[in-house]
């Protein structure tokens, strides 16, 4: 399956859901924001979330401190 | 984004700690003419080391204490006052009809709440967020980034608050007022981190 993360392409060999991709990349879900698409994705359907061959993704990933 | 009218625009800001106070006073300066300030904090005397906050304000409300300073500043700017959390529930009521949006918030989760939130329900509206402002690190690492679509981002992208890397004024101050200069820029048409696009040196209000 091919993604596109952040502008790069990644090929992982099985299909991959985003909870484990951001598991694999090591990314916190304390504030994380996600665009699917082109669509941000609500917080409270993240773990829900299957992803296909050739999606594209944009993990924004916010740290604390204002 | 189109062009706006200076004092005819307004701006959301949602959290008025050590960024959103100066942002809201970096905009009222510019001459920005209409505020919307959320946050239901009020002012404490730990506050007083990195935000724009007098001692004979703690204890209130920080948007009150925040409008009084800025009505000093421009008695004529419009400023409407939430002392209330941001949800994802009241945020269409709180921000409706703004130009333009800022995240000011603390928490990392409060700042991913608003921006995905917002991004959703008004997907039109520029957005200008706040990560990575801790620290004493180097200035020059500090930038504004378009993250994505309506999306921009101020800061260095990594130095969270913590133990070795507290919150400290001028830091916290220049990423405040690259969020202040990214919505000015919006305001007049330009995008905020082009430099080709104009050096903003023919502004006219």
């Amino acid at each position: 399956m091919r993604l596109k993360i952040n502008g790069k392409e990644r090929q992982y060999p099985e299909p991959i859901s985003l909870e484990e991709l951001l598991q694999q990349l090591g990314i916190e879900r304390q504030g994380l924001v996600v665009e699917l698409n082109r669509e941000i994705l609500p917080l409270e359907r993240l773990a829900e979330i299957e992803l296909k061959d050739n999606d594209a993704l944009e993990l924004i990933q916010f740290v604390g401190g204002g | 984004m189109e062009r706006k009218v200076l004092g005819r625009s307004r701006v959301g800001i949602a959290g008025v700690g050590g960024l959103g106070s100066h942002v809201a006073v970096a905009l009222v300066r510019a001459g920005v003419g209409g505020l919307v300030l959320a946050d239901f904090d009020s002012v404490e005397e730990s506050n007083l080391e990195r935000q724009c906050y007098f001692r004979d304000q703690v204890g209130r409300f920080k948007v009150e204490a925040l409008s009084e300073t800025l009505v000093r500043i421009n008695p004529v700017v419009e400023i409407r006052c939430f002392p209330v959390r941001v949800t994802a529930d009241n945020l269409v009521e709180l921000f409706d009809g703004v130009d333009v949006m800022v995240e000011a918030f603390d928490r990392a989760d409060q700042k991913s709440l608003l921006v995905s939130t917002f991004r959703r329900r008004f997907p039109a509206i520029p957005l200008v967020a706040a990560s990575g402002v801790a620290g004493i690190g180097p200035a020059n690492r500090i930038i504004t980034r378009r993250a994505v679509e309506n999306l921009y981002i101020c800061g260095d992208g990594k130095s969270g608050v913590g133990a070795h890397t507290p919150l400290q004024a001028p830091r916290v101050g220049i990423v405040a007022h690259h969020q202040a200069l990214a919505v000015l820029r919006l305001l007049h048409g330009l995008d905020p981190c082009d430099a080709d696009n104009g050096d903003g040196c023919a502004i006219e209000n």
